[in-house]
């Protein structure tokens, strides 16, 4: 079934065409859309994924030019991905959907939405290097709109940034890949990848080659010195900062280097390069500096932002760990972080909408007020942390379990230092939601409060936010079930080092 | 290269359909035009349905290239022989100029409607015919004097077409470009009579089968490559390009950034590799020419203040790549894998170009029709109330980004790769930088479009087969990058 990768594609595609096709005061059919189209996804992928399971691995290729074709593959490790991002797309379109409620450009938004989401999938079934850099560079395309949709002054210089980030990055990228292209030929991911016959001749150009990958992958992954764009995309509405950091940019950066270690360059090749140590250092050094700078910070959503540079560099960290449970280490915290981090910013984008809060001092007593969000919101920052029994507590043990495996220590004292960190700049935010008195005590007023809803607030934010906190709690507690994250990401490693 | 420009006797006789299917492609447009001229057609399904009359005989030759390969068809016009060659090139480019004429074409009916009534509308038919007709006959003459004939021809159809819209600025600029296209045609005559004294023949062919060279091949190689670069708008030579454009109609605008200053060009790069097949100099002074031009167009397309100018500014830009693209094609000691990777990301870039800039000129049209105000500042608001313009401009941008998957990114694929090949990492650093270049000067255009906090304009209503078409030209660029495999089998050697 080759054409199975590409209707799971298509099916974004689609939408995406109908959404800007619908004019802008649809909202009901835009509605059925966008919902209709990520149910299909994710019950497609929840296909693909059976298959897997059976043995059997879609591919669907299209020569492009000699020596070079389009491939759309689905192998464990993008599944895992792919799955990801179609679970957090449904939920994050329910979120955005009662978000945006009333919001000018609404059309705009959708369209670019999807074509976001269908980018991200581009990229988790990509075969080759060739197709990964394409889905690569339209999400940056599908992002930008996104960025700048508030329209502000401030928005359009966080899209200047953004952009001068991400194209620079885009055309680094493309030289690594175009040049890795004409000394090896080939650029298939695949478990066994054969670049280590090219050792003993071309080390040096394999060195300077990786370093032009990573460092193209690096500027969406937020690696530091590379992250300067990601605090200022803040300015973007609550959704997409959500899409923005557990799924699509952040991770895609990630996702790309995952693929260049294991499926482009190999453990073994990494390694004799001295590649892991590079990526060790620079990850350690991102995960440190990342904490601190939350610590600093005044507002929730840089905050967040910050913990987020910190938090994707754990996955860098898993894969410059040689061996098995680094890498499993680094597969999990991949699904891991973006379920937790998706439920914080939904959190962050709850408590703006409903009652107006930016800032961290205003989040006095807001337990009380919004008890379900304030759950949701502790149950991400516990997990963050790395506290049992939230999923972020398995993907810390494992790259605990990696480091040591591996010896490396100064990595163990890197983990402890920044869990020390982010209990630091998290615990003060939950002591201030369910320990101090504020306007739901009568004393003082919410900066803008507004009754969406019945409930705490409006359904639509409400329900997806519960869910993907649901989900952090269900993947840490039944981490040993089938079909957990962690039993996936043991699947994969096994492929990677047992091929 | 002799081979690739299809500049060898071919063994096989031609299928006896092929002359009368060239003929046809030559004359068809012509008389379509005419009769465009004579009964101006007011709504698009007239000029689909001779569009696609006009398409099937290019869809019959491309099938007559690919049944029988290069084929050579000698015509005598009392005594002056005619020689018209079929290959893979020329078929590819005759494809694509049926193809971005019949778009213009569909365009046209639906901008003139918009305009007040203008008698000088009639003309544009007869004239965009008889350039549809010289085009086709450039990409398929093999001997000087078709070519000398067909560029001449082209040139005043160019102008004639530029001064229809009848404004001031459009007569000075017109008149220039007029006197400029004379001075180019008067340099390319001195270097064929050069060439016609020392080795007596005008055929291409008898060319290469001599080997020219010598200080003669080289003067004549100056002479007219001075004169086809005048024409063809190739930095420092430029000047003349954005005043035309700007002046022009928008299809006018478009055909002529499209199609007309690529024949120059293509008949440029086709001599070059007759006469100067071992020069190392000149391709390389080409290239060096070529940074100034994708240096200069994208900082004076960054600078601009108004959206034509942007879009002819970005033509110089795209220009440059392709003289970039020089040594690799010319230089002598070019291996044979980077000679063919260059080969078909120069037609790549090449045809990419063309689509997108059409696409392009047909959105900056309409944006500027409806809104009525031509400069960057008076996009403020379009993005929500001009969707579909702003989105054909921003898909054609992709293609001159150079951004997957258009088919200006294959081009660079492959373009990166010879450069690598060849270790010139000069030139990879030209391609990548212009990259960001267009980058800079696309979402600066953006950046105004987003601006929400603008007054609201009263826009004008466009019919929607303007942005219809414009959309389809852009997603045809789009799409070619990655459907780029079979075009390119049209560009191995010996096709």
């Amino acid at each position: 079934m080759a054409w199975l990768p590409l209707v799971t594609l298509a099916v974004s595609l689609v939408a995406a065409a109908i959404i800007f096709w619908l004019p802008e005061h649809a909202w009901h059919r835009r509605t059925w859309v966008n919902l209709a189209a990520a149910v299909i996804k994710l019950m497609l992928v929840g296909f693909i994924i059976l298959r897997i399971v059976n043995g059997h691995e879609d591919t669907f290729s299209l020569p492009v030019v000699e020596n070079v074709a389009f491939v759309l593959r689905a192998d464990a490790l993008g599944v895992m991905f792919a799955g990801l991002s179609s679970l957090l797309w449904l939920c994050t379109t329910i979120y955005a959907i009662g978000y945006l409620e009333d919001s000018p450009n609404r059309k705009r938004f959708f369209g670019f939405f999807s074509l976001c989401v269908a980018s991200t999938l581009g990229i988790a079934l990509a075969g080759n290097l060739f197709t990964f850099v394409i889905f690569y560079e339209m999400l940056t395309l599908s992002t930008y709109p996104l960025v700048v949709h508030r329209g502000n002054e401030k928005a359009l210089a966080a899209g200047r940034v953004y952009l001068r980030y991400t194209l620079t990055a885009g055309v680094v990228l493309l030289l690594g890949v175009v040049w890795l292209h004409s000394l090896a030929g080939s650029l298939a991911f695949s478990e066994v990848p054969s670049l280590i016959h090219y050792l003993p001749d071309y080390g040096m150009q394999l060195s300077m080659i990786f370093v032009l990958l990573v460092g193209g992958l690096g500027v969406k992954a937020a690696i530091v010195p590379l992250h300067g764009w990601l605090p200022r995309a803040m300015v973007a509405p609550a959704p997409v900062s959500a899409l923005l950091h557990a799924v699509a940019v952040v991770k895609a950066g990630a996702f790309g280097i995952l693929r260049v270690v294991y499926d482009v360059y190999g453990i073994e090749l990494t390694v004799a390069l001295g590649m892991n140590t590079l990526l060790a250092v620079i990850a350690s050094i991102t995960i440190i500096y990342g904490s601190l700078r939350a610590i600093a910070q005044q507002e929730l959503k840089p905050l967040l932002a910050f913990s987020t540079i910190s938090q994707v560099s754990y996955v860098i960290l898993g894969v410059s760990l040689f061996g098995p449970s680094g890498t499993i280490g680094a597969l999990v915290h991949l699904l891991h972080q973006g379920l937790m981090k998706v439920t914080l910013f939904f959190c962050a984008g709850n408590y703006a909408e409903e009652l107006g809060i930016h800032r961290i001092d205003d989040l006095n007593g807001a337990g009380r007020r919004m008890p379900l969000t304030s759950i949701a919101f502790t149950v991400g920052a516990l997990g963050m942390i790395g506290l049992p029994p939230i999923a972020g507590f398995i993907s810390k043990w494992y790259l605990g379990v990696g480091a040591i495996q591996a010896n490396m220590h100064t990595v163990v004292l890197v983990l402890v230092l920044s869990s020390m960190l982010n209990a630091l700049y998290f615990f003060p935010v939950l002591y201030r939601l369910w320990f101090c008195q504020g306007p739901a005590h009568g004393q003082g007023k919410w900066p803008e409060e507004r009754r969406l809803g019945r409930l705490e607030t409006s359904g639509w934010l409400l329900w997806p936010t519960m869910l993907t906190a649901l989900i952090s709690v269900l993947a840490g507690l039944f981490a040993g079930l089938p079909f957990s994250p962690l039993e996936w990401a043991i699947r994969v490693a096994a492929l990677e080092y047992l091929p | 290269m002799i081979a690739r420009w299809g500049l060898w006797e071919v063994p096989l006789p031609a299928l006896a359909s092929t002359s009368w299917l060239m003929m046809i492609s030559v004359l068809l447009p012509v008389a379509l035009g005419v009769l465009g001229s004579c009964f101006p057609p007011r709504r698009v399904w007239p000029v689909l349905l001779a569009g696609t009359s006009l398409m099937a005989v290019g869809v019959a030759l491309l099938a007559s290239v690919m049944m029988a390969g290069a084929q050579l068809v000698s015509f005598s016009l009392g005594s002056i022989p005619i020689a018209l060659r079929l290959n893979g090139v020329a078929v590819l480019m005759l494809l694509v100029t049926q193809l971005i004429a019949v778009a213009t074409a569909l365009y046209t009916p639906g901008m003139l409607r918009q305009m007040a009534p203008l008698a000088l509308g009639r003309w544009l038919w007869g004239l965009m015919g008889a350039l549809v007709a010289t085009l086709s006959l450039i990409w398929m003459a093999v001997d000087l004097l078709t070519l000398y004939f067909a560029l001449e021809l082209m040139g005043l159809c160019a102008v004639g077409m530029l001064l229809l819209s009848g404004k001031s600025d459009a007569l000075v600029a017109g008149t220039r470009y007029l006197l400029l296209a004379l001075v180019g045609s008067l340099a390319y005559l001195l270097g064929v009579a050069l060439i016609l004294g020392r080795w007596e023949t005008l055929s291409l062919i008898a060319l290469a089968e001599q080997h020219v060279s010598g200080p003669v091949a080289w003067i004549a190689a100056a002479l007219m490559g001075a004169g086809l670069a005048l024409k063809a708008a190739l930095f420092p030579l430029h000047a003349w390009l954005a005043p035309v454009h700007v002046n022009a109609w928008t299809p006018v605008s478009a055909l002529h950034a499209a199609l007309v200053i690529k024949a120059s060009l293509y008949i440029l790069l086709m001599l070059w590799s007759l006469l100067l097949p071992a020069s190392e100099a000149v391709p390389f002074m080409m290239a060096v020419l070529g940074t100034l031009a994708i240096v200069w167009g994208g900082l004076s397309a960054w600078r601009a203040d108004s959206l034509k100018v942007l879009v002819a500014s970005s033509t110089v830009a795209q220009l440059g790549y392709l003289m970039l693209v020089f040594p690799l094609l010319l230089a002598p000691d070019i291996s044979a894998q980077a000679q063919q990777l260059a080969w078909e990301g120069y037609w790549l870039l090449l045809i990419g170009h063309a689509l997108a800039k059409a696409a392009m000129f047909m959105a900056a049209g309409n944006l500027i029709f409806a809104t009525g105000e031509s400069t960057l500042k008076g996009l403020a608001g379009t993005s929500r109330r001009l969707p579909l313009s702003l989105l054909v401009f921003g898909l054609a941008s992709v293609t001159l980004m150079g951004l997957p998957p258009s088919a200006g990114f294959i081009a660079k694929w492959q373009l990166l790769h010879a450069m690598i090949l060849t270790t010139q990492w000069w030139m990879v650093v030209v391609l990548l930088m212009g990259t960001l270049l267009t980058a800079a000067y696309v979402f600066r255009l953006f950046r105004y479009s987003f601006i929400d906090s603008a007054p609201r304009h009263e826009f004008k209503r466009l019919s929607p087969e303007m942005d219809v078409i414009a959309l389809f030209l852009a997603l045809a660029a789009l799409m070619l990058g990655l459907f780029a495999y079979w075009p390119l089998t049209l560009l191995e050697g010996g096709l």
